[in-house]
């Protein structure tokens, strides 16, 4: 079948040329990393041999490239996302980092003791243990929309569990176990109804497809570069201008300040006020260029790639009885995340078997122990897609799981 | 380097039918273990008397090579003294890291085949680090409750 995007993309990504155990790479675990295509690596080289230097600092030639090509960076991740000017986004660590920002710059700031925080039970533990940390320094209490057998979010909870006390809520845009996509856009109407801020998890969503802050109304978006074709190291915090501007700085240090006086200080303005030290230059610059390469592609071809590769493994999947599949079955509504579990075979030994033949995919909690505890297992197997997967990944994937059957079915039971 | 060294018959055998797995209602001893990081859990009792392991029993969950290193390691330390399960757990501990055991281990030599799969060979001795560390309280306080979980 002709996909969305052509299989030459592999092209672009040298790791294919890698082989495990004798195989060629079977790469299912673009959730967890995504895999680098060459020009991100080139860049990485070209800022350290050609430009190295602090930004904001040096009055020299090279400082000036540096923080010309960091500061493009940044526009390059606000035009990506859609946001209304680039002192909307901060750079972070990643994910994790950016929620942390928000968890504690606002939430020590705003939150009250009563307060409620609303999350839901497929939240990836970086979108969880932040929230139960500043909640118990506030004296607020969490609470959580539940899913359904699907794996969608039962919305009609929403009238029970957002209340006049909730401040934040905050949920994935997509899941990385369920690959449900939620109705981000929906749950922002009713939050900004009683009041209540919302943080968007975006590591899953920002990768596969088209989103746009504007549309969605959220107040505060994360995700991570090295998920979609960037480096590792670096992320970013989209927040609302007026909301960056109203809030506290998170760290402390150089590059953040305005003043600074032994017993006080005045900050910068957002977003340089959230950046404290030396940020990650050389890794905001290919993420520029990794977002140049995915906007090359195209986000909406990426995701109609991943819609039919999904429904292709759906498809194939649904062949092998002894496999159970989690999350939704409408490619629609569900991202690229695909868990499952084979009967009697715990996921560990499917990934081991699975690597034997080359074939990459993740198996555990995949950080997220309440969803698992919720679907009343221990550990699930996962493979995920992106643009550079093909149907062949999946056949490759069933043969393996055909394997794994095989060889756990030398004992008679 | 071929799975079927890693997954042998004896492995597959005691994770399709674990041995002793249960509960003892009466035991001196119960320890909890637990890999964060797989998800592997596995609850140990074990009834002492008179410095003997008269009786054990496990429950859990977990991959093939935990449940059938706990199920080996319940049948093997059945009816031992204290001082035989802790020559036996330095034995099956030294096995997985290279060195080859100076007393009979039965089954659980199948799991030699483990040391070349590096990250599971944590799985292989979760159970047993719990037993040690049970038997460590044991030794000091008597009758214990602990809960071991393996980073
Ligand atoms: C839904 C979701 N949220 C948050 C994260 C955390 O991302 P990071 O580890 O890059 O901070 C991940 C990825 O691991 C994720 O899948």
């Amino acid at each position: 079948m002709r996909m969305a995007i052509p299989r030459t993309v592999r092209e672009d990504f040298p790791i294919f040329r890698r082989r495990v155990h004798g195989k060629p790479l079977v790469y299912l675990d673009s959730a967890a990393t995504s895999q680098k295509p060459r020009q991100v690596i080139e860049a990485l080289v070209r800022y350290y041999e050609e430009y190295n230097a602090n930004v904001h600092r040096g009055i020299y030639t090279l400082a000036e490239e540096a923080t010309a090509k960091y500061e493009e960076a940044r526009r390059k991740v606000a035009t990506f996302i859609h946001a209304r000017r680039p002192e909307e986004v901060i750079f972070t660590r990643s994910t994790t980092e950016a929620i942390n920002l928000v968890a504690y710059a606002w939430g020590l700031h705003y939150l009250r003791e009563g307060d409620e925080i609303l999350l839901t039970e497929m939240e990836h533990h970086s979108n969880l243990v932040p929230w139960q940390i500043v909640a118990s320094l506030k004296g607020a209490s969490l609470r959580f929309l539940s899913f359904d057998e699907e794996g969608y979010l039962v919305l009609d909870d929403l009238e029970r569990v957002l209340t006049e006390r909730t401040k934040v809520v905050a949920v994935s845009h997509q899941s990385n176990v369920l690959g449900t996509i939620n109705p981000v856009d929906e749950i922002v109407k009713r939050a900004h109804d009683v009041g209540a801020i919302v943080v968007v998890d975006g590591a899953q969503s920002v990768p596969h497809m088209p989103v746009d802050v504007q549309k969605l109304g959220c107040d505060f978006l994360a995700f991570s570069g090295h998920k979609m074709c960037g480096p590792t190291g670096i992320g970013a915090l989209y927040g609302r201008y007026e909301l960056l501007e109203a809030m506290p700085p998170f760290h402390g240090g150089g590059e953040m300040i305005q003043l600074v006086q032994l017993h006080t200080s005045t900050y910068k303005d957002p977003p340089w006020k959230f950046e404290a030290g030396t940020p990650n230059i050389a890794d905001a610059i290919a993420w520029g260029v990794a977002i140049d390469y995915l906007c090359e592609v195209g986000m909406e071809a990426i995701r109609t790639h991943e819609k039919e590769l999904v429904q292709y493994a759906l498809n194939r999947l649904q062949e092998m009885a002894e496999v159970k599949v989690y999350g939704p079955r409408d490619v629609e509504r569900r991202g690229s995340a695909l868990a499952f579990n084979v009967a009697d075979v715990h996921p560990h030994d499917v990934a081991q078997v699975l690597d034997q033949e080359g074939i990459c995919i993740r198996a555990g909690h995949h950080c997220t122990q309440p969803l698992h505890r919720r679907l009343g297992v221990a550990a699930t197997a996962r493979a995920s897609f992106y643009l550079y997967n093909t149907e062949e990944d999946i056949d490759q994937l069933v043969a393996g799981l055909q394997r794994v059957r095989e060889l756990f079915s030398r004992v008679p039971r | 380097m071929s799975l079927d060294e890693l997954y042998k018959e004896t492995i597959l055998d005691h994770y399709a039918h674990p041995r002793n797995k249960g509960k003892l209602n009466n035991s001196t001893i119960t320890v909890e273990g637990a890999n964060p990081l797989c998800g592997d859990e596995i609850s140990l009792y074990l009834l002492v008397e008179g410095g003997r392991i008269v009786d054990v029993r496990f429950e859990g969950r977990g991959c093939s090579i935990s449940q059938a290193s706990t199920s080996m390691m319940t049948e093997i330390i059945k009816g031992k003294d204290l001082s035989q399960v802790r020559a036996l757990i330095d034995a099956f501990k030294g096995m997985m890291h290279g060195k080859e055991p100076e007393i009979d281990l039965g089954d659980l030599v199948a799991l030699q085949g483990v040391r070349k799969f590096p990250v599971r060979i944590k799985c292989a001795t979760l159970a047993w680090i719990a037993l040690q560390q049970a038997l460590d309280s044991f030794e000091e306080r008597g009758a214990v409750v602990t809960r071991v979980v393996e980073e």
